[in-house]
């Protein structure tokens, strides 16, 4: 059973939910990442998403595309994603990674020596935003051969037959877009995300991750009562752009948002 | 060739390249308008509005005129020029919004978006935006709002909102990001008019298929004027569209031979360029796999043309296929030599050209010389050049 598989499963028997947070690699800086994810798992989060800084992600709202313009300055790459990605397995063999990211790089790197790289840096899943099932089929592949979870993106306009497809091609967990829009928008529609995930139960049994728009505590816990788990970026990345002469502070604020969600989900 | 050309396939496949790269939101109304296009491309009445608005509106057929003085002073080839320059607008581009916009009405959505660059598809959308009554948002990388105010201007004139994007590097390419962000937002009213031959399918093939008018004319008026098919067409490529526009209709007239000239800026050889077929490697970008300029970590360079309308680091997927097969050269042309070509024709025949097209009319300087007489060369003067005055001027340090 992959680690993706057995944290949800754990998670479904005590009857809670993911914590899930979503942070660029090397925003503000490659120092910050590692002491961050270690700090993260610490306050009870439960897998972490990693975006892979790209010069173009047309998805991500300003938060997060900053956030990739600050790690790109400082020569972040897939590469040294991969790099850290080792180092934290290092000291912790049980939390989740994925990797989030465009797909450029990846092709770019080569399908299968990502692949393998991937593999040997003992990462669990991948989630390329731009590749959509249609085109990820031997890629998807290659993954699973490896036993890392591709992961693919629902959206509030997916039909059953597109749910069914990812629920084929995909494993580990399913990320469902909360909103029609780029991370980090306006306001969620409780009842809209509930109607969906019924639509969504009705064609997979995979975990459901619910994001995009999630911002506090209380959105968490609602969110995650609905899905499987919740996932948190541009909420995290805004601490570290208000504090960018103070990291500690930023850390300190990340942490203390984290644990209140935490807190909120397991009330 | 033995079969006759047919690409895509109904995935939006050219060979290995184009497709559907595409975040999950964008694939319903990315099917919806492949539906819509698929269908209204044989519909004989949205035909029939077409070619009204083609003729009345845009002013088509553009002439093919044949540059005799130029061409005795090249001392090779023939030089006909397709005076695309002559179309409503000042460009190519508005044989592709028109149509796009009258495909948006039919499927009843109220808010136009655009990327531009030089500003030249943001003009020629807002435009027939504010001929259909739609309102109308323009995204356009701030270093181009800068060095394009004039176009800025004439959107401003038509009713569009012009947003300046601040992000990556402020160019085509971010504002390209920006309207995905819009389109992602407001799928279920908003039609996402994408200026060229580039996109997630249908639009490689959508907005081939609107500028292939210029292709069926030029050969038509070719035969009328001389008994006979083109031995040469030239265009610059960009994203490619005006050349798509020109080639698409010779591909299987193979003893056409087809010069794509890509902006080579300050020369291959510095890095700072524009030219993706003649130096960069297969990528995915903006929804289509396709030669790309990106470095060794997949991230994305920054493009240098002295025009703003090649500034682009990819180019459209058909290209690539046509590159690889070997049926169109892709070749380029430098900054300096294209303003040798934009001094050339607008001394020798009266007519100024745009930036872009002045890549074309260089190349055009290097080949006819080397064929006969009774040759023909076809090039496509996608658009006039007014719009370059400023740049032009600055460039030889002349004050305004």
């Amino acid at each position: 059973m992959s680690r993706l598989a057995a944290t949800f499963e754990a998670l479904h028997k005590s009857g809670r939910k993911a914590l899930i947070p979503f942070i660029t690699t090397g925003d503000p800086n490659p120092d910050f990442t590692l002491p961050l994810m270690h700090a993260m798992v610490a306050a009870g989060v439960d897998v972490i998403e990693l975006g892979i800084p790209f010069s173009d992600p047309m998805a991500d709202g300003p938060v997060i595309q900053r956030a990739s313009e600050r790690a790109l300055a400082h020569k972040m790459s897939l590469r040294r994603v991969l790099v850290l990605a080792t180092e934290f397995r290092k000291t912790n063999q049980q939390t989740p990674i994925v990797l989030m990211g465009y797909v450029n790089p990846i092709e770019i790197f080569g399908y299968e020596n990502f692949a393998n790289a991937a593999k040997l840096a003992d990462v669990d899943g991948i989630l390329t935003v731009d590749l959509p099932p249609e085109e990820a089929s031997e890629y998807g592949s290659l993954l699973k051969a490896r036993g890392i979870d591709p992961i693919f993106l629902l959206a509030p306009n997916s039909t059953d037959e597109r749910i069914k497809k990812m629920d084929a091609l995909g494993s580990g967990y399913l990320y469902y877009v909360s909103l029609k829009g780029v991370t980090g928008a306006g306001h969620l529609n409780i009842a809209d995300v509930e109607a969906k995930l019924q639509q969504i139960r009705a064609n997979t049994r995979l975990p459901v991750a619910i994001g995009f728009g999630v911002k506090d505590a209380a959105m968490a816990k609602t969110i995650a009562d609905i899905g499987d788990g919740a996932v948190i970026g541009s909420a995290l990345i805004s601490k570290i752009e208000a504090n960018l002469n103070d990291l500690d502070t930023a850390k300190h604020e990340i942490i203390a948002l984290l644990t209140a969600m935490r807190h909120a989900m397991d009330a | 060739m033995t079969e006759k050309y047919n690409m895509p396939d109904d995935r939006g496949h050219f060979g290995n390249y184009g497709g559907i790269f595409v975040a999950e939101t964008l694939i319903p109304p990315i099917q919806e308008l492949n539906e819509a296009y698929q269908r209204y491309l044989k519909d004989p009445e949205f035909i029939a509005e077409l070619s009204a608005d083609l003729k009345h509106y845009v002013g088509r057929p553009s002439p093919l005129y044949h540059a005799q003085r130029w061409s005795k002073h090249l001392g090779g080839a023939q030089v006909y020029l397709k005076r695309e320059d002559l179309n409503h607008t000042g460009a190519h581009k508005v044989n592709n919004t028109v149509g796009q916009a009258l495909l948006a009405k039919r499927m009843g959505k109220t808010r136009i978006i655009a990327e531009t660059g030089a500003g030249q598809h943001g003009v020629a959308t807002a435009t027939v935006a504010a001929r259909l009554g739609l309102e109308c948002v323009v995204y356009m990388g701030s270093v181009d709002v800068a060095r394009q105010s004039l176009n800025v201007y004439r959107m401003k004139l038509l009713g569009a909102t012009v947003v300046s994007v601040e992000s990556g590097s402020k160019t085509l390419k971010d504002a390209l990001n920006e309207a995905l962000r819009d389109w992602v937002t407001n799928v279920d009213n908003t039609f996402y008019i994408i200026g060229t031959v580039a996109g997630p399918h249908p639009y490689p093939a959508m907005v081939r298929d609107f500028q292939t008018v210029i292709g069926h004319e030029a050969k038509q008026q070719c035969l009328e004027a001389t008994g006979r098919l083109p031995d040469a067409l030239v265009a610059c490529v960009g994203g490619g569209s005006n050349a798509i526009g020109l080639f698409h209709p010779f591909i299987d007239d193979t003893s056409v031979a087809l010069y794509g000239v890509e902006a080579a800026g300050d020369g291959i050889e510095t890095g700072r360029h524009s030219a993706p077929l003649s130096a960069g490697k297969p990528g995915v970008l903006h929804g289509n796999r396709t030669y790309l300029m990106s470095d060794e970590d997949g991230e994305i360079i920054e493009t240098h043309s002295i025009s703003a309308g090649l500034d682009y680091p990819g180019v459209g997927p058909e290209h690539a296929w046509l590159k690889d097969s070997g049926r169109a050269n892709y070749v380029s042309i430098t900054d300096t030599e294209a303003m040798a070509g934009f001094h050339a024709l607008t001394k020798m025949e009266g007519i100024i050209p745009a930036l872009e097209s002045s890549h074309a009319l260089a190349y055009t300087m290097k080949l006819a010389p080397t064929m006969k007489q009774d040759d023909i060369i076809i090039v496509n003067l996608s658009g006039r050049g007014d719009k370059d005055m400023h740049t032009i001027a600055q460039r030889e340090g002349i004050a305004l």
